[in-house]
């Protein structure tokens, strides 16, 4: 019974029984596997009405690209977004458990929830973690305080800024930031910056690539658009596509009908009050 | 060498017409010496739902037992099979739970959601899950495998023409690839039925 609970759903959290086999299959040569990253640049700028959030769309595994399409701006309330760049299940786990933590906070308080609320819950787990859940965000919103951005790095800490790039494309990002940001942008100057930034991470980062999502956050109304723009499409399908003249040598088939007919048989005079 | 190159396996899933195919390779080995040729990597959940795991045999076998006693309980209690997108997330909470010290698995969940809509999804060995339109790949065959599936995957095809080019696709990436073959494992399920079939390959 003592080995069931152990499968039985429990409080939460993380279980290590497996760490001491891994450490003895580690030791005899047999290398841990690698996790899937998102190499990623992403970005958020305040602008006069609010913050906008931007990402690239690209998951690797190692050199190979594993997702083409994949989401990296991720809802934590109505008025809050997260942008994650590094381990893909620790940016996806960490922004879903913040995500419902503040609508449990929301439903206590009857409020809406504030930035700095995200902020503090994001930054306190993963400084406990000293850094082993691998997760830099970049966190933008609207609360009743007016329009926020923060950045959080892998062990806890955080910046508060008006314009910030994470992922392996900062870089080539923030040169298009420093170059062009200046206070009061308009919307559309928003978010044709914020595109520009990511394209610049796009074509000069190996990490990242695909597709520009974008999310703009002002008070009462967010709009996430994804695919906002897409700078490399497939062109050199062939319309013909692929046939195959010889068929695969088949050596067994079965088949299960999955619908199964019930017949229902009325039989007269059968129970009556 | 890596811990998922210890067995050897290669899984793929596309996505067709109101229809799904999974297919598998059928090699077992220990390193480069093979023990079994007709070892069972695909598992059926529920009728419209199957799970492909990759990678360490034992973890697979164990995982799949978890994910049955889970997914038994959840019968239970809601009296219906669970939704292929439900069972993506419990896959995810499993691995992410392990986060410290992983199941060494790739699993590949296929399966026919609301109003028999595919779905295809596949996830790291700490449940990163990737959501695909088109096909999913896993294994040690994986790079061939992308590159098969790139070329040869057509939007909306019907069930015999999907059943034949995820068959080429597995064949054609396993040749490539030491550590997996001897065969292939095909599962192509519909609305109405579920066809199995074993595909005969080179068996080296």
């Amino acid at each position: 019974m003592s080995e069931l609970a152990g499968t039985i759903p429990g409080k939460g959290g993380f279980s290590f029984d497996l760490c001491k086999r891994n450490d003895m299959l580690a030791s005899k040569g047999l290398k841990p596997p690698s996790f899937l990253k998102t190499g990623t640049t992403i970005v958020g700028l305040i602008f006069q009405d609010g913050v906008i959030l931007g990402a690239d769309t690209r998951a690797t595994e190692g050199p190979i690209v594993a997702d083409k399409n994949c989401e990296k701006i991720h809802y934590m309330a109505p008025n809050i977004y997260c942008c994650g760049a590094g381990t893909a299940a620790d940016t996806e786990a960490v922004t879903d458990m913040v995500s419902s933590q503040l609508k449990l906070h929301r439903y206590h308080t009857g409020r809406e929830s504030r930035v700095v609320t995200a902020l503090t819950l994001l930054k306190s787990h993963l400084f406990s973690y000293q850094g082993h859940v691998s997760a830099a965000l970049v966190l933008g919103g609207v609360d009743v305080t007016g329009p926020h951005l923060h950045t959080i790095y892998p062990h806890g800490s955080t910046d508060t800024l008006p314009f910030a790039t994470m992922g392996s494309g900062s870089l080539a990002a923030m040169a298009i930031f420093e170059s062009k940001y200046c206070e009061g942008l308009t919307r559309d100057e928003g978010v044709k910056l914020v595109a520009e930034a990511i394209c610049s991470g796009i074509f000069n980062d190996l990490g990242s690539g695909s597709n520009v999502d974008i999310c703009v956050i002002t008070k009462g109304k967010q709009e996430y658009l994804r695919n906002y723009l897409l700078p490399n499409p497939r062109t050199y399908v062939s319309e013909k596509g692929y046939t195959f003249s010889k068929k695969t040598e088949v050596l067994f088939t079965k088949i299960t009908p999955l619908r199964e007919l019930v017949e229902v048989i009325e039989v007269g005079d059968a129970m009556e009050e | 060498m890596s811990i998922f190159e210890y067995n050897g396996s290669a899984l793929v899933a596309m996505v067709g017409k109101n229809c799904f195919a999974i297919a598998s390779d059928r090699r077992l080995g220990v390193q480069l010496q093979t023990v079994a040729t007709d070892f069972q990597r695909i598992f059926k959940i529920h009728g419209k739902l199957f799970i492909g795991l990759s990678g360490l045999a034992s973890d697979a076998q164990t995982l799949y037992q978890r994910l049955v006693f889970r997914h038994k309980l959840y019968e239970l209690r809601e009296e219906r099979d669970m939704k292929p997108e439900t069972f993506a997330s419990l896959v995810s909470a499993i691995l992410y739970e392990k986060r410290f010290g992983p199941y060494f698995i790739q699993p590949v969940i296929a399966g026919l959601g609301d109003e028999d809509k595919p779905f295809i999804c596949t996830m790291d060995s700490i449940g990163a899950k990737e959501l695909a339109k088109d096909f999913v790949v896993a294994g040690t065959a994986s790079e061939s495998l992308y590159g098969a599936c790139e070329s040869m995957f057509k939007p909306d095809m019907e069930a015999e023409e999907l059943f034949e080019t995820i068959s080429q696709a597995l064949l054609s990436s396993v040749d490539r690839d030491c550590l997996s073959g001897w065969g292939g494992h095909v599962y192509l399920v519909t609305p109405t039925e579920v066809t199995e079939r074993i595909l005969k390959g080179r068996m080296d």
